[in-house]
């Protein structure tokens, strides 16, 4: 029973890995861009939450629908007045760009939060639950975040899929100068990527923000779970990313079960094992460009 | 007034001159054929005309505007299409998702994915693969459609013939006369004479950079071709 409830909340884990994985994901599947201040940016939407919050009385389930435009918003001035002025100047300009952006990030945040944990409020919701049976039950907050990531990952397909926006993406992506040809501005697809990006980060880090503590510095982890979950899925694939967000929560629950303090060294070791046997990731984009 | 009307083109790739003060007009709903042998400049001219690469010198006015400026994504909304060399397909979109992507300028006009079809029989029987999974001819017959379905006033065709069978070509050329018929300009570029002149009201023949030869195709003998083809 104890294995099954480490399966179950270790797939409720994995929504969350997932959610904050399809930002990186859809950025580096348009662009290539693979954006280290992923985890720092979705710090960054916490503590824009926890300012509204604490600025207006407003609960945190409201700041949401106020920090995602804003993070979009983010998203779209990054794209044109950092990431689009380093894509002529090959593959290590934008990464070492988005370095930078995260130290940048990280520090503004300490100097106006202080490195204080926070986190922020949810009333009764954090420990609320659901019981199934016997010894195992399912928390509120944490199936609505598995809700949320896969309802993201789900739209953002469609989206990709389905829109025509969706659809410069995949030929920006494939073929960015013939895409001009085609009376796009590639460099407006990116931004409008990127915008959509930071959104689903703004809704990831209000989760992040409500399931437990943050600081300055939580960042750094965060982009490594994320990164992870992208690896584990597939690069560029986002049924790949929700996959692979599971795949890690899974591993670290299980390994938590075994030994508490084993659960990060698992998700890791899994996370090695699968870029060792299956570099493609477990669901590889069909054409590779 | 002519549809395009490039005069004095420089274009430099580095230190590398490719083009010499060319002089190019094409009167709306005309057919030029521009022919020479490789490294003739006949590709980058086409790439200067739809904003590819920039022109060093000279103007290029499309409609009596001058466009010599304006990046390529904002010369599609004018009437300019491009089908490039290589074809560029979207290679992870499907064929019809490609000719949607050709088509997002929304310029009103004659072509849709209905009539993009009924030209070409090619194309419309791999509608549903992907871009990476055709042969050269689909391919090329996908391009030019992609490029219809932006409507434009002047299509720009790069190589339409290279490396594809006889066969497949004469498909590929018997749409013209339905995309001419809709008045539309255009300008192709060849390294296959006999196709061009068949097409084209005029021919003008491009060597290292310059024009050696003009005229219409009924005027120009095969010898003067082909002395101003390889310059000798």
């Amino acid at each position: 029973m104890v294995w099954i409830n480490a399966l179950v909340q270790g797939i409720l884990l994995g929504g969350l890995y997932a959610l904050l994985a399809a930002g990186l994901s859809l950025m580096f599947g348009v662009m290539r861009i693979v954006n280290l201040a992923h985890g720092a940016l979705a710090v960054l939407a916490a503590y824009i939450g926890l300012a509204i919050v604490q600025a207006t009385g407003i609960s945190s389930w409201l700041a949401i629908v106020a920090v995602v435009p804003i993070m979009a918003a983010v998203g779209y001035v990054l794209q044109w007045g950092i990431f689009n002025r380093t894509l002529s100047q090959g593959g290590l300009a934008p990464l070492l760009a988005a370095f930078g952006l995260s130290v940048v990030i990280t520090q503004l945040l300490q100097l106006k939060f202080t490195a204080d944990s926070r986190s922020l409020p949810t009333g009764d919701l954090s420990i609320a639950s659901i019981h199934i049976t016997g010894d195992l039950s399912i928390g509120v907050l944490p199936l609505i975040t598995f809700v949320a990531g896969v309802l993201v990952i789900f739209g953002l397909q469609m989206f990709i899929s389905k829109a025509p926006l969706g659809r410069a993406m995949r030929a920006a992506s494939d073929d960015p100068a013939t895409v001009r040809l085609m009376g796009i501005d590639n460099r407006q697809v990116y931004a409008l990527s990127t915008a959509i990006a930071l959104g689903t980060v703004g809704l990831a880090g209000m989760f992040l923000g409500m399931r437990g503590n943050f600081d300055p510095y939580y960042g750094g982890a965060m982009l490594i779970f994320a990164f992870e979950a992208v690896i584990i899925g597939g690069l560029g694939s986002l049924w790949g990313t929700l996959v692979g967000g599971m795949v890690l929560g899974v591993a670290q629950a299980i390994g938590s079960q075994i030994n508490p303090s084993y659960g990060i060294l698992i998700g890791h070791l899994v996370f090695l094992v699968i870029l060792a046997f299956r570099p493609t990731g477990l669901l590889p984009k069909a054409v590779t460009t | 007034m002519s549809l395009l009307s490039v005069s004095g083109l420089d274009v430099h790739y580095g230190d590398f001159q490719a083009i010499y003060g060319l002089d190019v007009t094409v009167e709306e709903g005309k057919t030029l054929a521009v022919i020479g042998a490789n490294g003739a400049g006949k590709s980058t001219l086409l790439k200067a005309i739809a904003g590819q690469v920039p022109a060093t010198n000279g103007t290029i006015s499309f409609d009596g505007a001058d466009i010599g400026r304006l990046p390529s994504y904002k010369r599609v909304p004018l009437g300019i299409a491009l089908t490039p060399e290589g074809r560029r397909i979207f290679p992870s979109l499907t064929i019809e998702e490609n000719l949607l992507v050709g088509a997002h300028a929304k310029r009103k006009g004659p072509w849709n994915l209905t009539k993009v079809y009924d030209a070409f029989p090619l194309v419309s029987d791999r509608r549903a693969r992907l871009g990476a999974n055709l042969s050269g001819g689909e391919q090329q017959a996908a391009a030019i459609g992609r490029a219809l379905m932006s409507n434009p006033r002047l299509l720009l065709l790069d190589e339409v013939s290279l490396g594809l069978a006889p066969v497949v070509i004469e498909q590929i050329y018997a749409a013209l006369p339905a995309i001419t018929g809709q008045g539309t300009t255009v300008l192709v570029v060849e390294q296959d004479v006999n196709q061009s002149m068949r097409v084209a009201d005029r021919v003008q023949c491009l060597l290292e950079g310059r024009t050696v030869l003009e005229g219409a195709p009924a005027d120009l003998t095969r010898d003067q071709i082909a002395s101003a083809y390889f310059g000798i």
